[in-house]
């Protein structure tokens, strides 16, 4: 029973019902690939001996019949989320050593359904970042390399370590949360399958805030299947989150007929971007002929404010953190500097955040501050907020003109190397979410599904945008998608 | 729109996080690269658009205006990094 780790949530699902597996074998061939995957730093908190207890409780609840689809599939789950007494750090120093006396919704949801946790997973500190660089834990690396090279890739961010840790199958799959692309970019760069459902329909509750209009939880996972599967257990409407959505979660499973006859798929004009590699363009000229031999209708669309997604992201985005990381204070939880003789609560606030928060973070909380500030908030904060609007506009009109899903690339490169951006400047990193970061704005369903490899052995995405709450038609487009493009390949283990 | 040493140190006040004044000025640098790229919305004819406040339309929810919750003093405490008697503890806050 070797390689049981390689198996996804469907398979896995149906061998344990089938009694062909135990969920105890599972969990141990993950903890073992886990052990022998240091490399990756892709778990950075681990608790073996809470996945095995799930793990024994989950046999025994298929052993009785009914059990939920993910009874018994060990996961792992971003730092992110506030798991009950275990570690959930947001991967910052400012949490270090704090333990949540509670439980996040999405986590309650997937182990009141029976799932397993292997451990907490690698990110970008506070989930701000694109390839995992700012983590204080040191950087996730990807399981894929370029051709025979040995340079070390980033597997993109903010949600890099659930990315590498499912893309190297040390669990069947992950928790990622997405604020501007942080699930659809690492899953394009690591080859495996990411969804960001409709703001609102996983419940924020006990998940780190990052900029609270803007974030969402969604699966990571090794197919489309996967992802139906996991996503609809990890939503549900929350008293706990005031903008929880309160209608009902389809079976998304049921709804992948791979029948995408006569539905009406966009290609927006606007995402041709200048400078765009040519591999990036061809996959996506594919990727609508693909759809095109499945029976959709292509046809050509326009978002004419595409251009202005991320001027104004990194306003409302950094101003809303800028308010949510406030609270960490050094007073209720977390670090605390070291004071000095006569330093009063301001000089503690300071050094803390100071000594707490790295680079990147403590840049987009002023930046964020700077935009909120008296004078500059018509100019910068209430423009870009207006301008969003437009970008929601934009999405409305094209739904309205009966387009089913729009297709885009998932990311304007393949994954890059580890230190290769650190010498840019700030804006040219942001660039990697130019295609992802719309979704968020108009709190819309995008998924990112591997559909090829570039001529360095690399995987590339591309991506596909829904309309608002219909996360079943758009993972069944993606399921069609996925057929075509019959993307198997697998990163050669070297770690 | 330039910012200079002076604003980022104000801007570092008011999130009251300490830069050192060696660091100010790369510090600067760095918000006029952000803000030059932000400026890219002036483009945007946004006259008559209303602010967006919610990206779905809905209705918050209300109920009863009761306690659901409490008397765990201990678990909300766990996490402090100086708790005495019952309170969080913090360094002198009035002269």
């Amino acid at each position: 029973m070797g390689d049981l780790n390689k198996l996804g949530l469907a398979e896995a699902r149906d061998k344990l019902r089938s009694r062909d597996l135990t969920s105890v074998d599972l969990t141990q061939a993950c903890l073992d690939a886990i052990e022998g995957a240091g490399a990756l730093n892709a778990f950075v908190h681990n608790t073996p001996e809470l996945a095995l207890e799930q793990a024994r409780a989950a046999d025994a609840r298929i052993a009785m019949g009914d059990a939920p689809d993910m009874c018994g599939l060990p996961l792992g789950i971003k730092d992110l989320f506030c798991t009950k007494g275990v570690p959930s750090q947001a991967a910052s120093g400012i949490l270090k050593g704090f333990v949540p006396e509670y439980e996040s919704t999405v986590t309650r949801n997937l182990f009141d359904a029976g799932a397993v946790m292997l451990g907490k997973l690698n990110m970008d500190e506070f989930a701000m970042g694109s390839s995992n660089e700012t983590s204080v834990y040191g950087n996730a690396v990807n399981p894929w390399r370029r051709g025979n090279e040995d340079t070390a890739l980033t597997p993109g961010g903010s949600s890099g370590g659930s990315a590498a840790a499912v893309a190297a199958d040390l669990c069947l799959a992950a928790t990622g949360t997405d604020t501007g692309g942080s699930i659809r970019q690492p899953a394009a760069f690591t080859g495996i399958t990411g969804i960001k459902p409709t703001y609102g329909r996983c419940s924020r509750w006990g998940v780190v805030a990052f900029a609270s209009s803007l974030d969402q939880a969604g699966p990571m996972t090794k197919n489309v299947r996967d992802a139906a599967i996991m996503l609809e257990t990890m939503c549900s409407h929350d008293p706990m989150d005031s903008t929880s959505a309160d209608i009902p979660v389809p079976n998304f499973e049921a709804m992948l007929t791979g029948d995408i006859r006569g539905k009406k798929i966009g290609i927006p004009r606007e995402y041709h971007m200048d400078g765009m590699p040519a591999e990036i363009d061809a996959l996506w000229a594919e990727g609508r002929e693909m759809l095109k031999g499945a029976g959709a209708e292509i046809v050509d669309i326009s978002l004419p404010h595409t251009k202005y997604a991320l001027p104004a992201y990194y306003v409302i985005a950094p101003a809303e953190a800028s308010s949510n990381l406030a609270r960490y204070d050094g007073v209720r939880y977390g670090h605390r500097a070291t004071l000095a003789q006569g330093d009063g609560i301001t000089e503690m606030y300071e050094k803390t955040r100071a000594e707490g928060f790295g680079h990147e973070v403590q840049r987009r909380v002023m930046v964020g501050t700077y935009v909120l500030s008296a004078g500059f908030y018509d100019a910068y904060y209430n423009r870009a907020r207006k301008v969003r609007a437009l970008i929601k506009k934009d999405f409305e009109d094209v739904f309205a003109q009966g387009v089913d899903a729009i297709l885009t690339p998932a990311t304007p490169s393949a994954a890059f190397g580890l230190g290769e951006m650190s010498e840019a400047d700030p804006v040219k990193m942001y660039l990697n979410d130019v295609f992802t970061v719309t979704v968020n704005l108009a709190g819309l369903p995008g998924i990112a599904v591997p559909a090829g490899l570039d001529k360095q052995g690399l995987p590339l995405g591309l991506q596909l945008i829904g309309r608002p709450w219909e996360e079943g038609d758009l993972l069944n487009t993606a399921y069609a998608l996925e057929q075509a493009a019959g993307f198997v390949a697998k990163p050669a283990k070297w770690w | 729109m330039s910012i200079d040493k002076d604003t980022a140190a104000r801007v570092a006040k008011l999130a009251r996080i300490r830069v050192e004044e060696d660091a100010l000025p790369a510090l600067a640098q760095e918000f006029n690269t952000i803000l030059g790229f932000i400026e890219q919305l002036n483009e945007v004819d946004v006259s008559g658009v209303e602010p967006m406040t919610s990206v779905t339309p809905m209705r918050l929810k209300r109920r009863q205006d009761v306690v659901t919750d409490g008397n765990q003093q201990d678990r909300i405490l766990a996490n402090a990094p100086d708790a005495r008697e019952g309170f969080f503890a913090v360094p002198k806050v009035v002269e």
